[in-house]
């Protein structure tokens, strides 16, 4: 053998013990988090803990896995076009991050296959299922099948700063009736000085955030939801009137809000630091807010977060007027990780996912952030204030229609609260042109009107 | 008489065979992609992704409904935006301003010419991540730099992102791209040769007329191209979304930006394909336009010179 | 001088200046906020001046293998534009090509509907069929593609201006094409071509829409992308880190700048033929 060929020969050799682990899976996981940035959390909870306790569970069961997390801190709009893009082309990380109420449209293009069509029927004979509740398990669902698992979910509610509601004469726990009795509150609150006392979201920049946090949570208010119980969406109304009309007395007649924390780019952070500095004591928001906004050690952080900041329910416009003829409403959302229908390794990647879902996991997620989780054997630690707001909301809570549709119509519903809260258009003449654009997207037949 | 020519059609054709090649992938098939698509209903999420129709002219119909079309956030009405934007940023701010700079650079010093190119041209050529981020915190209503010199100067400081959202897209994009006229222009009058403007200094001509009347006629074929590229350019220009995102309620909402939020937000390409279309529509005819009159001056002036 | 030429000067530069100032107004603040460790959107003198923001970013491993990527999607698609729109733009200003002139401008508002997002898509899917989503390469040869029209554009215009007699004496002496092109007409292009070079390294380096559809993984992004590493939980920007890193983002191409003028300087040739 010629010293070339042996040179040869020899590298062969090196290539093959290199592929040697042939049987080493890939997996790739993504989400819109990034350590230090964008949900660090969850970035911090898939590197640290559940990469290296999958990795060594695995390999117990004589499987060679190496999962990579790709960690981006851009906008969720960002990621979801990146997803998009990636799921119609077969590309993708194996498990992805992903907000549920994407789950319709994705589903309706062919980018998503329900779970047991992608890694088969031991999917179903999972042990975590049983313990999840069905309205947690709809979250990502479509028309009865799950496409991934929810991470958890949230509720919303009027966060308070109580020692501005003592300054102004009200009490501590306040808690308000009716929408009229938290309109005097803020007029109470405002002449006691507090600059911009009520923020109910509103407008483009703030994309479902509007939606979810202020339109919904005053839209259910009057007995209403965005679509009838057809599931045609309602494209004029009272309701949709009496809220726009809580956005105009609010923001334009009374300047009892923020008007510029709606209309600008960063407004929502805008809205945060109104709140940690004071200048606003009724903000309704997701837990979220508490969690991660108002953490004493986080950017819009307050150091006594715990003797200040209080809650109420949000309550219907009357006393049993709010939806299901509640006194008060919330609404649920939320995000968790479905299967990549293109992945490559489909068992290893369910096994990634119900891994990351395991009891065993949530509680080392629970220390890392506490939430509301998906299952219901995962308790809340140290938490009084999600445990408390949890047990009284879910009960209350709602959901927004599983439906293809909702993403576009939710952008014109962001336009409409905009539209009203720069004190552009009426009432009338907003919801005039939400009935003309909503139209013009879904067609008539999708839609119906109750004026 | 034969034209003599230097290449012949094959070496030629060797010397454009790697742009065509990049330019028939990248150029030429998404372009006939997006002409195709803007006939049809095609969206990334939802029914018509698996099956999309071809609807015709639908798209470009419902851009030019007049039901919607002056509305807020539709298409007619950013086209209104992005058209003044155009004429006021890149026609009026970028070219004037530009062939203002590069006309006082002829006279100034040395240095001061160093210190005014360097920050003209670091506005043009700093990542746009960057020059939105800056931008963001030099109007930054409470902190900001501007606010900081107007309230210096005893003015009162303006919420400018809130109130004049429009002409802070135009002046900062102004700001951001006078650079490229200013160099186009710059090198436009050092081609004129300099005994046209010694024999002018002799007449005792104004740096006026000098301009009005030498240099102006002399640079028109970089006006032209000058107008051209920056027209194109300011209508496909996205960064000022950095800076307002396109709001408040839609009022800086470029054509640009709404084709970024119809693709890719709505995701509903067939209209997006639509109005990159007319985008292109409008370049053409504005291109035509400039080289036409650009055409019928030097023609004047060559009927008057014979 | 005459009096009124001396006053007229002073004014010019008074004028000059003044709009100098102007435009450096809106950039003063990145001056100071790097090495203020206590930084906000307010324009402060930092006190003390420090280097630890720039310290903790140095820290941040994907921030700064992001800047090498920045790097080698710049290059390889200055390299690839610089050769393809020299030898085309060449081409096309020498040749008796027919219907050459009206090339240029097809393509070139051709390259405008690309340079959409509406484009984005086929772009994606054309990549993706190509194998090669997620790969630097991808994003050279996107950018090469997309930007080639107005650096052929520009390029055209430069060689139109240049005599064709100084390739034609070359010939004359007997030279082949080629010679003529490397020997004699290059150097002449050179400074229109560092236009071009600056031009296209500018919009690559700056660009975040092109490898962010085109990339994943965390290894492969650019600085442009990596930014928003600096960003809060809440989304708002980390002042001190962001304006540190944006300091570091934005150095090669103020180098690239100071470097092209002190060698070559900016010029332009021609303009269109009317």
């Amino acid at each position: 053998m010629s010293n070339r060929l042996r040179a040869l020969y020899l590298g062969l050799a090196t290539i093959t013990t290199l592929v040697t682990p042939a049987f080493a899976v890939d997996l790739t996981v993504s989400c819109r988090c990034v350590e230090g940035g964008a949900n660090s959390n969850d970035a911090i909870f898939i590197k640290t803990k559940l990469i290296p306790a999958f990795t060594e569970k695995m390999k117990a069961e004589g499987k060679e896995v190496n999962v990579t997390l790709n960690e981006f801190g851009g906008t969720d709009e960002q990621y979801t076009q990146q997803l998009a893009l990636d799921f119609s082309t077969g590309a993708g990380s194996d498990v992805s991050g992903f907000d549920g109420f994407l789950v319709p449209s994705f589903v309706e293009g062919g980018l998503l296959k329900p779970l047991e069509e992608v890694a088969g029927p031991e999917v179903n004979s999972w042990e975590g299922w049983s313990h999840i509740s069905d309205g947690i398990k709809a979250l990502l669902s479509y028309q009865g099948k799950p496409y991934g698992i929810a991470k958890g979910t949230d509720v919303r509610m009027i966060f308070t700063r109580k020692d501005l509601l003592e300054k102004a004469g009200l009490p501590a726990d306040w808690q308000p009736a009716n929408w009229a009795e938290i309109l005097d509150a803020a007029r109470k609150l405002k002449a006691s000085g507090v600059e911009f006392p009520l923020q109910l979201n509103a407008g483009v920049a703030m994309g479902e955030a509007t939606t979810m946090q202020g339109y919904w949570m005053a839209l259910l208010g009057t007995g209403e939801q965005v679509t009838d119980e057809n599931g045609k969406f309602i494209v004029s109304s009272q309701g949709i009137l009496d809220t726009l009309n809580l956005y105009k007395t609010i923001y334009v007649d009374e300047g009892l809000g923020d008007q510029r924390a709606q209309l600008l780019a960063d407004g929502r952070n805008q809205s945060f630091a109104n709140f940690r500095d004071g200048k606003t004591a009724l903000l309704v928001e997701g837990d979220y807010f508490w969690r991660s906004v108002t953490r004493p050690d986080a950017e819009f952080g307050l150091p006594n977060r715990d003797e200040v900041v209080g809650w109420a329910k949000m309550p219907a416009q009357e006393p049993g007027k709010g939806l299901r003829g509640q006194d008060f409403v919330t609404i649920s959302g939320g995000t968790g990780f479905v299967l990549n229908p293109a992945t490559k390794n489909p068992a290893e990647a369910w096994a990634l996912l119900a891994y990351m879902n395991s009891v065993e996991m949530l509680d080392e997620f629970q220390k890392i952030q506490p939430a509301i989780r998906a299952r219901d054997d995962v308790a809340i630690p140290n938490s009084e204030f999600l445990t408390t707001t949890s047990q009284t909301l879910l009960p209350l809570t709602t959901a927004r229609p599983n439906d293809a549709n909702y993403n576009k119509v939710s952008a014109e519903i962001q336009r409409m609260t905009e539209s009203v809260v720069s004190g552009e258009l009426s009432p009338e003449d907003a919801m005039a042109q939400y009935k003309t654009s909503v139209i013009a997207i879904i067609g008539e037949d999708n839609t119906v009107s109750k004026l | 008489m034969k034209q003599f020519s230097l290449l012949s059609r094959r070496v030629a054709a060797l010397f454009l065979a790697p742009g065509a090649i990049l330019v028939g992938l990248f150029i030429l098939l998404p372009f006939f992609w997006v002409i195709f698509v803007s006939f049809t209903n095609r969206t990334l999420l939802g029914r018509t992704a698996l099956n999309p129709e071809f609807v015709g002219l639908q798209n470009y119909v419902r851009l030019f409904d007049p039901a919607t079309f002056f509305t807020r956030g539709q298409f007619g009405s950013s086209l209104i935006i992005t058209t003044e934007f155009v004429l006021l940023s890149a026609l009026v701010g970028q070219a004037l301003l530009g062939l203002l700079l590069a006309w006082l650079m002829q006279a100034i010093r040395p240095g001061l010419k160093r210190f005014v190119e360097a920050m003209v041209i670091g506005a043009w050529i700093l990542p746009e991540v960057v020059i939105g981020f800056a931008w963001f915190a030099f109007l930054d209503y409470d902190n900001g730099t501007l606010n900081m010199i107007m309230r210096g100067l005893g003015l009162p400081p303006g919420d400018f992102l809130l109130q004049q959202p429009f002409w802070v897209i135009v002046i900062f994009n102004t700001w951001r791209g006078a650079a490229f006229s200013m160099m186009l222009f710059n090198s436009a009058f050092a081609s004129i040769p300099p005994s046209y403007f010694q024999a002018a200094d002799v007449a005792g001509a104004s740096s006026w007329q000098k301009f009005r009347d030498i240099a102006l006629p002399l640079i028109r074929g970089h006006v032209v191209t000058d107008l051209i590229l920056i027209t194109m350019w300011t209508f496909n220009v996205f960064t000022p979304f950095l800076l307002t995102h396109g709001g408040p309620a839609y009022r800086t909402e470029l054509l640009s930006i709404y084709n970024y939020r119809v693709a890719f937000r709505d995701f509903e390409f067939g209209k997006g394909a639509a109005v990159g279309v007319i985008i292109m529509l409008i370049n053409l005819v504005l291109a035509l336009i400039y080289l036409s009159i650009g055409r019928r001056k030097s023609k004047a002036e060559k009927e008057a010179a014979t | 001088m005459s009096g009124g030429a001396f006053l007229s000067r002073i004014g010019f530069s008074v004028l000059a200046a003044l709009l100098g100032v102007l435009f450096a107004l809106p950039l003063i603040w990145f001056i100071f906020a790097p090495f203020n460790a206590r930084a906000e959107m307010g324009l402060a003198l930092p006190d003390p001046w420090t280097l630890s923001n720039f310290a903790t970013v140095f820290q941040n491993s994907f921030a700064v293998r992001a800047l090498f990527n920045s790097l080698i999607q710049s290059v390889g698609g200055v390299i690839l534009i610089g050769a393809a729109a020299t030898l085309a733009a060449y081409a096309l200003s020498r040749s008796t090509i027919p219907g050459k002139s009206a090339v240029t401008y097809v393509l070139l508002l051709f390259s405008s509907v690309v340079s959409g997002s509406a484009a984005m898509v086929p772009i994606f899917l054309i990549i993706s069929a190509m194998g090669l989503i997620d790969t630097q390469l991808a994003v050279i040869l996107v950018f090469a593609g997309g930007l080639l029209p107005t650096a052929m554009f520009i390029l055209r215009d430069f060689i139109d201006g240049i005599p064709k007699s100084y390739e034609e004496s070359a010939m004359v002496a007997g030279a082949s094409p080629l010679q003529a092109f490397f020997d004699v007409a290059l150097p002449v292009i050179r400074p229109g071509i560092v236009v071009i070079v600056v031009w296209a390294f500018v919009n690559i380096w700056g660009s975040f829409l092109i490898p962010f559809i085109l990339l994943r993984s965390s290894e492969q992004m650019p600085a442009s992308v990596a930014i928003y590493s600096f960003y809060s939980e809440a989304g708002t920007p980390i002042v001190t880190l962001l304006a540190a890193y944006a300091l570091i983002y934005s150095l090669p191409v103020v180098l690239l700048y100071l470097f092209v003028s002190w060698r070559f300087g900016f010029r332009f040739f021609g303009g269109i033929k009317a």
